[in-house]
């Protein structure tokens, strides 16, 4: 085992997440931030982000069930998840993803 | 500046179009604002809700029902059976129907964030339909969505405010907490109307009530009142006693019973309550339906609340005495609302009555018995509820006749119900067990501003309807039935008895007298022959005098002894008489 942790779906499967934002503010910017950070750590280049802006579109919001901002919706691979923060915690963001086995 | 003037000057309200509650808060729940409803499980928030966008639409006013815990297709479903289209409505443009689900179990948190999609979910859906009313059910459901607490009351601190700020008027759905009006404490952010729904369960029955606990910058009604929930949906009840403000009718209104009227001086005051208490069987109903024909001779609406008999049987039943309703049941001046007190629970029936009366505006309202309503509820909250609907009657000028059963063994002039003090006229029927018989009796026990009649009056019930016969009042008391029959055939043959007996002594005195007057004939012919006897008597008498003197006078003569000289004094005239012939 390295330290790198394996995604925990089919290792051929790319990862599709989205990120549902507000604008620019501050909180929105850190999400991105820390998103991007993670998915160069974590999943190699298996991976789509697709960033949604709200406040741009507020009926998109709908879609997915969003309430909070800013939101990660893990579409793929199964199961759904969906972390709300500005992911600054990375380990959170792994138990969640089921990457790291909760304690 | 935006025309802030207008709030200081007072409160705009949003009439909710719910019946009854505009009338409780004085025209609706605060415009622009968001109002709280909490209550317990099944208590009809959601309703609620659903409720005041529909009417509001109906006003002219779009709204969002934002969903919590129901999906939009129940929610449609549900609340179908009351009338209510919601799928229409949204196709229409009327309506938005936002769904808020949030799956706890396949969210997680780290670090911040904030509801900005809410707001901005919410923004667009009262955007798409212009609305003016949102409904947020259930909004405490966010807690159970979100671990970090504190920022989810910074954020509905915030929503709050922002619905404030887009003017929409709001209602607020939270369940009932235990001792706290909402398990969050959401009431600390809606600070300017809360009211409380309530389902309650007394002896089996359950009771819908409302109370608006909080409303800021207005009078209003803060009693609990009845709603209940029915195919029109909501209605609430705003009856209470409002005071013994009413006005008093000089106008009488006949019984239906001459005889009664007769009694009452004219009939009773149309407006007042009059109570017909009895035993089982002493014909409460019956005098009853005599006021429901008589009211509807006269071409007013009569509402008939019978709780012990379907309406045909009614119908039936009366039409043996004279009585025949069916024609007015038909042409609905009559309308006859039959149901079991079972079936609902107090304040229902009180709803019902108060929901019939307005529906209907009968002038003469009719209750069969009230003491029915003591199987459902103790004997002070029926007088509570009577005492409600007496002052709501009296309001509305509606003559009432209430019927109460009277238990064997308990004291006739006690009703179970203690609500005597409401009740203008009291008559009271009752049995007379006699001779083997029981025959009715009525009396009036009281009439409020009447010279009534203080008679017992036997009480027949014939084929012609009512009547009430003088009694035997005699020295054996009051006779009634065969024995009154029995008594005046005795009387009458006494009397006949009398008039023979009194013609026979006359007859006898009459032929005494005659026979003393024949007496008094024989003895005064028998004094006239007396007197003829003495008159005789006396002329013989004189003659015989006479002659003695004469013939003394001639012996004297003869004797030559006649004294000249003796002329002086008689016997010279007697000479000369004598000389005369």
């Amino acid at each position: 085992m390295t330290r790198k942790t394996k995604p925990a779906g089919n290792d051929d499967e790319s990862w599709n997440l989205r990120l549902y934002v507000v604008g620019q503010t501050p909180k929105s910017v850190a999400a991105i931030a820390n998103l991007k950070k993670f998915c160069a750590e974590h999943l190699d280049d298996k991976y789509t982000i697709e960033i949604i802006d709200v406040a741009a579109d507020p009926k998109i919001a709908r879609r997915d069930q969003i309430v909070a901002i800013p939101t990660l919706v893990r579409k793929l691979p199964v199961p759904m998840r969906k972390i709300i923060g500005d992911l600054s915690n990375t380990d959170r963001v792994l138990v969640s993803f089921d990457m790291r086995p909760r304690s | 500046m935006p025309p802030r003037s207008n709030a200081v000057k007072e409160l705009a309200k949003c009439p909710t179009g719910i019946a009854g509650l505009d009338e409780i808060t004085n025209g609706g729940i605060p415009r622009g604002r968001p109002t709280l409803i909490c209550g317990g499980p099944g208590c009809g928030k959601t309703l609620f809700g659903i409720e005041f966008l529909v009417r509001g639409v109906a006003q002219g006013e779009p709204g969002v029902f934002v969903a919590f815990e129901e999906r939009p297709e129940e929610l449609a479903q549900n609340v179908a059976s009351l009338g209510f289209e919601l799928e229409k409505l949204q196709k229409q443009k009327k309506l938005f129907v936002e769904y808020m689900h949030i799956e706890r179990s396949e969210i997680d948190e780290t670090g911040e964030y904030d509801l900005d999609a809410l707001f901005f979910r919410l923004g667009d859906a009262i955007d798409t339909v212009g609305a003016k009313r949102i409904v947020l059910d259930t909004l405490e459901t966010l807690f159970s969505g979100f671990s970090n607490e504190a920022i989810l009351r910074a954020e509905l601190r915030r929503l709050f405010r922002w619905l404030k700020d887009r003017g929409v008027t709001a209602i607020i759905t939270a369940e009932r907490g235990d001792g706290a009006l909402t398990r969050q404490g959401l009431e600390e952010y809606v600070s300017d109307c809360v009211i409380v729904l309530d389902h309650r369960l007394s002896d089996q029955v359950a009771t819908r009530r409302l109370r608006v606990v909080k409303y800021r910058g207005t009078a209003h009604g803060t009693n609990e009142y009845p709603f209940l929930i029915d195919k029109d949906g909501i209605d609430v009840l705003p009856i209470t006693s409002i005071g013994l403000s009413h006005k008093a009718s000089t106008e009488r209104v006949t019984t239906g019973i001459a005889d009664l009227d007769a009694m009452l001086a004219g009939g009773v005051y149309r407006g007042s309550t009059t109570l017909i208490s009895g035993t089982a069987g002493a014909g409460k109903s019956s005098v009853s339906a005599h006021f429901a024909k008589a009211a509807c001779e006269r071409g007013e609406r009569c509402v008939l609340f019978a709780y012990e008999e379907s309406p045909q049987q009614i119908a039936r039943n009366m039409k043996s005495i004279g009585v025949d309703l069916t024609g007015y049941m038909r042409n609905g001046l009559l309308q006859c609302i039959a149901a079991r007190p079972t079936t609902f629970g107090l304040e229902m029936h009180l709803a019902t009555i108060h929901k019939a009366i307005r529906q209907f505006s009968p002038k003469v309202l009719i209750i069969d018995p009230i003491s029915n309503f003591l199987s459902i509820a103790d004997p002070k909250e029926v007088k509570t509820m009577l005492m409600r609907l007496v002052d709501f009657l009296k309001m509305q000028q509606i003559t009432a006749v209430f019927t109460s059963l009277t238990v064997g063994g308990k004291a006739l002039e006690s009703t179970e119900a203690g609500i005597s003090s409401l009740i203008d006229t009291w008559l009271l029927l009752r049995d007379i067990e006699l001779n083997g018989e029981r025959n009715r009796a009525m009396y009036v026990l009281k009439s409020r501003g009447t010279a009534h009649s203080n008679q017992m009056r036997e009480f027949v019930l014939s084929s012609r309807g009512v009547r009430l016969i003088e009694p035997y009042l005699g020295a054996e008391g009051v006779l009634t039935g065969s024995s009154r029959i029995a008594q005046e055939a005795k009387e009458s043959a006494a009397a006949i008895l009398r008039r023979d007996d009194t013609a026979r002594k006359r007859r006898a005195i009459e032929q005494r007298t005659q026979a003393i007057e024949k007496q008094i004939a024989a003895l005064r012919l028998e004094m006239s022959a007396e007197a003829e006897e003495l008159e005789r008597l006396t002329s013989e008498e004189k003659t015989r005098e006479r002659k003695a003197s004469a013939d003394k006078t001639r012996m004297a003569i003869s004797r030559k002894i006649i004294v000249q000289n003796a002329a002086s004094g008689r016997r010279p005239r007697a000479n000369q008489e004598n000389a005369t012939p």
